[in-house]
This record gives C-alpha cells, sequence and structure tokens, in this order.
C-alpha cells in the first residue's frame, strides 16, 4: 500500500512496511486461533521507547485501515501524554480518523483500561502489555514457563493468590489479575483493574494483547469464555466504591482519586473521561459539580 | 512339629583387605529345632556359635546348605531366600534378640519395644501397653519408658532389648547371650519368660555362657565343636 | 503388596565414553525402603535421576506401577503424565532443600502447592493440610507464612518432606536427605522419616554416603562403585557381611563413636 496524501511520504501506511505488518497479522491469526496462547512475533523498534505502547502500536499497525476510527486511552483518559502521542502517531503515519468516543472508534488502543462503555461487534480493543507472562513472578525461567503452560500446569497460580490471603486475609491482586481463557491457558489481562476483568468475559469485541519488548501477541476472540482465578472459599469479587463519580453521578464504574489542592481534598472521578464526559454531556452531574455551581 | 531344620551348612569370611585369605567358620551344621523346645549351642568362645545364629537370621550370608523354616504354613530356605522373604520371616516367625540393643536416636524405650508389635499391625495403644507390661516385669524403672535407651546402662539396654524380643508370638526365637548383662533377679525374669514361651510351643535356640542359666532353659545341647572346619591343606 | 511398585531393569546412562551408571536393575515393592551407598562418583546420583526420570537413560526401561494397578514404562508416558505422576504419586527430596523449595513463598504455600497443583481450591483446606503437614515435620504452626529463607538448614529439609509428602505419594526419591545437617538435627530428621515412612507404607530410594543412614532407614541396599552395582542385599546383611572388596573397605572405614 502506497503512503497516503497528506501523511509523511517517506514512511509506508502505518509505519511497517508491509512484509512487517503480514508477519504480525500472521501471529494475530495464531493468537485468535489460539485464545489466551502467547504468540511469539519478531518485535520491531519503533519510534517510541518500550514501555511507551510499542506492542500495542505494532498490533494496530498491523490491522490499521484507512477507514478505521482509532481512539487511544490511557489508564482511560483520552487526554494523557501516552494517548496522546499514540492517536497523533497514527493520524501522521496513517492519516486516520481519531476519536475519544468509544462508540465511534473502531480501533480502540488502551493501555490498563477497558471503556465502561459495552463494546459492540465489530470493535477492536487492543492492549498494552508489559509483562504478557502472568507465571513470572513465581517461576522465571521462560522454557519453564512454556512448558508449564503447555501441560496446563498452573497450580502456582493459585500459590500466588494463596500467598495474598495468607498475608492480607483476602485476594489482595488488584490488577494484572489472571484470567483462565476457554479453560484452557492462564493469561495475564495486563495491568488493567480487576474491575475490567469481568467485561472481557464473552465481549462482541476482539480484543488483542500486545508486548512489544517481549515480543508476544495473544488475543481473546469475541465471545471467548474468560474466567478470573480465585479459591471456593475466597471468590473473585470486583472493587466497589463508595461514592459515585463526583462529576458525573456515575456508579459502578471505576473512579480515579483526584488530589485538589494541600489540605487533604481529593475527589472521586470516573477514570474513562469519555464516559464521564458524554454522562455529563447528557445532563449527569456528581457532587462536585454541584459544589462548583 | 520341626520349626527349622538346618542342614550342611557352611560359612567362611574372604578377608579382601587382608590380601583375600579365606577364614573358614563353620561347616556340616546340621541340626533341626522343634515348637516347645529350647535347644542351646555350646562349645567354647569363637566356635561359630553366635555365626550359627546369624547365618539362621539372615544376617550373615551363608555359602552352602539349607536353613529351612516353617513359615505361614509354607516352608522357606533362608540360605537362599530373597531380601523381601526374609525380612517377612523375621516379621512374622522368626525372632531374634542379640546382646546388644542397636539403639535408634529419639526413640522412646517403650516405642523400642512396641515396635515389632506396631509393624504386625497392632494399635498403637495395645502395642504400648503390652510394651509396659514387659517392661515392668523386666524391673526397668518407669521413668526410663520414654527416654531413648541411647544413654541407659548395659543392663537397661538389654532388657529394652529383651523385651522387645519377646513381646510378639514369633514360633522361632534365637536368644543371643540374652541374659549376659543381668543381675540375679533379672536373669530369674528371663528364665521365667523363656519357660512360658516354651509352654506356648515356640521354638527357641540360643547361647548362654552363665551355666545356671542354660541348665535353667536347655532342652538339651548342641555342640558347636562338631562343626569346626576341617583345616583344608 | 503382594507386587512390586517400581521395576528397573538393565538401566544404563553413558555421558559419551563416560559411564554413569550401568546395567542397573531391580525391583522395588511397596513399602521397602531401598538404600544406595557408595563414594561420589560412583554413579548413585546418576541412577536415582535415571529412575526419577529426571534423566533420560540411555539404556533401560523403568517400569512403574500405577495406582489403577496397570504398569506404565515411564519413559513411554507423555511428558504431562510423567510430571503428573512426579507432583502425586512420588516425591523427590534433595540434597539442597533450596532445589526443592520455593524459597520466595511461605512455608504454607509451599506444602499446599501440590494440593493446589492437583486442583485443590479450597483455601481453608489447603491451609488446614499444611498445618497439619508442618506438624508432622515438627514445624510450628506459627512458621506457616514465613518464608523457608528464615529456616535452619534441618527445618528447611523437614519442610521439603512435607511438601513432597502431602499428596500421599507411594514412592519417595531421596539425595543425601541428611547431608550438610548436624550430627542431632540428622538424628531428628531420620527418625522422623522412619516414623513417616512406616506410617504411611512409602516405598524409598534413599542415596546416602553414609551407612548408618542407611542402616536405620532401609530395608535393603545396593552398593555401587565405578557406576555398578557390586553388591546388594539385606541392609544388615551387607553391612555385617560385606562380601565384595569395596564393600569391605566401605564397612571397615565407618569410624566408631
Amino acid at each position: 500500500m502506497n503512503a497516503p496524501t497528506g501523511s509523511i511520504a517517506s514512511y509506508n501506511f502505518a509505519y511497517l512496511d508491509e512484509q512487517t505488518k503480514r508477519m504480525i497479522r500472521r501471529a494475530i491469526l495464531k493468537a485468535i486461533a489460539i485464545p489466551g496462547y502467547q504468540v511469539p512475533f519478531a518485535s520491531r523498534e519503533m519510534p517510541m521507547p518500550y514501555g511507551w505502547g510499542t506492542g500495542g502500536v505494532q498490533v494496530t499497525a498491523a490491522i490499521i485501515g484507512p477507514d478505521d476510527v482509532l481512539k487511544v486511552i490511557d489508564q482511560g483518559a483520552d487526554d494523557t501524554t501516552n494517548a496522546v502521542s499514540i492517536r497523533a502517531f497514527f493520524q501522521k503515519v496513517a492519516n486516520v480518523a481519531v476519536t475519544t468516543r468509544t462508540d465511534e472508534a473502531t480501533i480502540i488502543q488502551t493501555r490498563h483500561r477497558i471503556p465502561e462503555q459495552p463494546l459492540r461487534a465489530g470493535q477492536t480493543l487492543v492492549y498494552q502489555v508489559p509483562i504478557p507472562e502472568p507465571l513470572r513472578f513465581l517461576e522465571p525461567r521462560e522454557t519453564e514457563t512454556r512448558l508449564m503452560h503447555a501441560l496446563e500446569e498452573y497450580g502456582l497460580m493459585h500459590v500466588k493468590l494463596y500467598e495474598d490471603i495468607a498475608t492480607h486475609g483476602r485476594i489482595a491482586t488488584t490488577y494484572a489479575y489472571p484470567v483462565k481463557v476457554e479453560g484452557r491457558y492462564v493469561m495475564d489481562p495486563s495491568p488493567t483493574p480487576k474491575f475490567d476483568n469481568p467485561k472481557m468475559h464473552m465481549s462482541p469485541a476482539l480484543q488483542l494483547f500486545g508486548a512489544g519488548r517481549e515480543k508476544r501477541i495473544y488475543a481473546l476472540p469475541p465471545f471467548t469464555q474468560v474466567e478470573s482465578l480465585d479459591f471456593d472459599d475466597h471468590p473473585f469479587t470486583v472493587q466497589t466504591f463508595d461514592k459515585p463519580c463526583a462529576l458525573c453521578g456515575a456508579e459502578g464504574v471505576y473512579l480515579d482519586e483526584v488530589i485538589l489542592d494541600d489540605c487533604g481534598g481529593h475527589m472521586f472521578v470516573c477514570s474513562d473521561t469519555d464516559h464521564c464526559e458524554s454522562r455529563q454531556g447528557d445532563g449527569y452531574h456528581g457532587q462536585q459539580e454541584e459544589t462548583f455551581r | 512339629m520341626t520349626a527349622l531344620a538346618v542342614s550342611n551348612l557352611a560359612k567362611s569370611f574372604t578377608m579382601h583387605l587382608r590380601g583375600g585369605i579365606r577364614l573358614p567358620v563353620i561347616e556340616n551344621v546340621s541340626f533341626t529345632l522343634e515348637a516347645s523346645e529350647c535347644a542351646v549351642l555350646a562349645g567354647p568362645s569363637g566356635v561359630g556359635k553366635s555365626s550359627i545364629l546369624k547365618m539362621l537370621y539372615g544376617n550373615y550370608a551363608v555359602d552352602a546348605g539349607s536353613i529351612r523354616i516353617a513359615h505361614q504354613g509354607a516352608t522357606i530356605d533362608l540360605a537362599c531366600a530373597s531380601p523381601r522373604e526374609i525380612l517377612a520371616v523375621r516379621r512374622d516367625t522368626l525372632g531374634y534378640v542379640s546382646q546388644f540393643l542397636r539403639v535408634v536416636p529419639r526413640v522412646a524405650a517403650l516405642d523400642v519395644v512396641a515396635e515389632p508389635l506396631t509393624a504386625r499391625g497392632t494399635p498403637n495403644d495395645e502395642a504400648g501397653d503390652r510394651a509396659a507390661a514387659l517392661l515392668a516385669r523386666l524391673n526397668l524403672p518407669e521413668r526410663l519408658w520414654h527416654l531413648p535407651p541411647a544413654t541407659f546402662s548395659g543392663g537397661e539396654q538389654q532388657r529394652v532389648n529383651i523385651a522387645r524380643g519377646f513381646i510378639t508370638d514369633h514360633p522361632v526365637l534365637l536368644l543371643d547371650e540374652p541374659t549376659a548383662s543381668l543381675d540375679a533377679a533379672n536373669r530369674a525374669v528371663v528364665i521365667d519368660m523363656i519357660a512360658e514361651k516354651k509352654r506356648q510351643g515356640v521354638a527357641m535356640l540360643g547361647i548362654f555362657h552363665d551355666t545356671d542359666v542354660r541348665d535353667a532353659v536347655a532342652d538339651r545341647l548342641i555342640d558347636v565343636t562338631e562343626f569346626a572346619p576341617r583345616q583344608a591343606a | 503388596m503382594d507386587k512390586p511398585l517400581l521395576r528397573v531393569t538393565h538401566l544404563s546412562k553413558s555421558y559419551g565414553p563416560r559411564i554413569g551408571c550401568a546395567d542397573v536393575s531391580f525391583d522395588l515393592w511397596p513399602g521397602e525402603v531401598l538404600a544406595v551407598v557408595g563414594e561420589s562418583g560412583s554413579g548413585k546420583t546418576t541412577m536415582l535421576n535415571a529412575v526419577s526420570t529426571r534423566l533420560e537413560p540411555t539404556s533401560g526401561t523403568v517400569s512403574y506401577r500405577m495406582r489403577d494397578g496397570a504398569w506404565r514404562d515411564v519413559f513411554a508416558m507423555s511428558e504431562a503424565e510423567r510430571r503428573f505422576l512426579m507432583r502425586t504419586d512420588w516425591g523427590f527430596v534433595h540434597q539442597n532443600p533450596a532445589d526443592g523449595l520455593r524459597m520466595t513463598v511461605s512455608a504454607g504455600a509451599n506444602v499446599g502447592e501440590r494440593l493446589m497443583a492437583v486442583g485443590d481450591r479450597h483455601y481453608g483446606n489447603i491451609r488446614a493440610s499444611a498445618i497439619d503437614w508442618l506438624g508432622r515435620v515438627e514445624i510450628a504452626e506459627d512458621r506457616i507464612d514465613d518464608q523457608p529463607r528464615a529456616f535452619s538448614g534441618g527445618m528447611r529439609q523437614r519442610l521439603q518432606i512435607a511438601r513432597n509428602l502431602v499428596t500421599r505419594p507411594r514412592l519417595i526419591f531421596m539425595d543425601e536427605p541428611t547431608g550438610g545437617l548436624d550430627v542431632s538435627v540428622q538424628a531428628r530428621l531420620l527418625d522422623l522419616l522412619r516414623g513417616l515412612v512406616s506410617d504411611m507404607g512409602l516405598a524409598a530410594i534413599v542415596v546416602t554416603h553414609d551407612l548408618a543412614v542407611a542402616r536405620l532407614l532401609s530395608h535393603r541396599m545396593m552398593v555401587m562403585k565405578d557406576g555398578r552395582v557390586i553388591e546388594h542385599g539385606l541392609t544388615d546383611r551387607v553391612l555385617d557381611d560385606p562380601r565384595a572388596p569395596y564393600t569391605q573397605l566401605l564397612v571397615s572405614s565407618i569410624l566408631q563413636v
């Protein structure tokens, strides 16, 4: 595909050359065929440092087309550095339309959140993944963890949860909470809060995970069973919040704490900025808004 | 009823560390042992009495001959039995009371005595009661029962050993100077216990240097000097 | 009880022209403890590793009678089956506890890992089992959440044993289980092992260079030299009436105290 008019002439569409995109697509197809399985791929150097979403960017670059509408979020927000720069990157190298609206986007690249608004069929969620191997912290040998995945030896995952309960009286893992996919592979959902784990289950959208430094891609095809690991007597639960969002009054959403001053003033607001703004646009108000008015 | 039949048993040691010299110990050992009798191996020190007991118990290998023992309705030749068979015979048929107790660290005297019973499936409580009764009979002070015998005197250790050997109902018992370090009162207890075993039909083969004890328990003597090896050229 | 549990036939392992162990054959019966003695380099650990499938033998077979009574060639099993066998029906106690423990997770989780690996998903039950097993190996309940890094050598070794026995295996391999421990600590461990082996009817293969350990723990003994079994028999028979020149040397070299 030729470089589109209006983009930087010397770069191929979406930055990566066609051979590389084809290689990544093959990895993605394999990942979709084996839900939860980490497929190695020849991760490229990208014009941004590792840890800034190079895996997600390569996945997005491999699947994006001229007609796609791209949304990029970082911890739920469209307006933070990582989100802004990746959005600008694809505007420049692929000349695609961008949006902050979850319902308008065809591809949503995310760092550490799943939008509050349920995704629909046809949308693709691309996760940026720092460490794809859920067994890493208990078994550092990659040769051994691969074998454990191959042989479905996942007792170690529960050892970690056991340690949580023994130390804290409950499962204290709150993000990157391990899940089992289609009753087979244990998968790291990337460092999303465990609040978002249930959203992965039977989602109509395609979910792709890219780890650039670790050179792994994995996927959840639409309508895949995703089960959070737990104990019978310590079942999986999501975080709950005492108050609704201070700005839009939403309940049952994931909230971030915002410090207001240096006297201990703070408020809890939606981590998903688009969701919050949409609700405010629809006339919903939280307590903080009322105070400001 | 013949409990044990020994025929043409021979034993020698080959000392590889001393240039491979061969020391013949005993040969053509033949005798039988009947139920309800106590036969005593007689002869001076060094003639091979202990070696015979050790061969019968499977503790020494045998160069030639056979040791037939009635074990659970069958006859087993201990001279060529597998280790497993020997262990089974030791567990159920053939008991051994040696001069010296092999001490196991940390195991209390009472448990040392009860072990042969528990090894055969007797419940711990019952085995413990019977062990206590035997130790009491042998006048071992009760304060020692729950201590490991490692620090006991020779006589105390020997009484633990005797209790351990007599606690089961093995039909054949080998007695290797069980009274060697005992005082007169305890020797008398052991003589009583041997007589009791006899009444119960147990066949016993023993070595007793103490002539009083020997005279009290022996139904007949087996002269071991007859089995001394002919000096080969 | 009337059938062997493990059958080793003509097992050899060579490293190029060098012999690790050669032509080792034996049967092991349920509840039986076999000691393998010999000096360093005699091939006893190589033999143990080959029998326990931690090492691929050059030739020979190892057959195991599974819980359902069926005989299986352990090297013909799939890797998944073999690993499952190793963490359920078998145990392996390493000389260095750090090789057999997860040093950075708590004692309780170390003991519970095998249970979780076979699908136990009830935290309370797993913890209760861990407490029970720590008690059996004489580790106080209040140490359950400590990491083995904070344990003494003897405690670590006892923890390793508990970790292996929690699934009630029928066969356990031990490589110098008392090596590197103080004499008094050794005695405690030996006594503990003796009790556990007889209470659970465990079969065991114990590699040791310590003849006293062999005498105390084992029913049967194998003496190895230069990779070959040179003498094999009832433990007290081998120790009290050694036949092979090397065994005589070995037995006569023991220091009496």
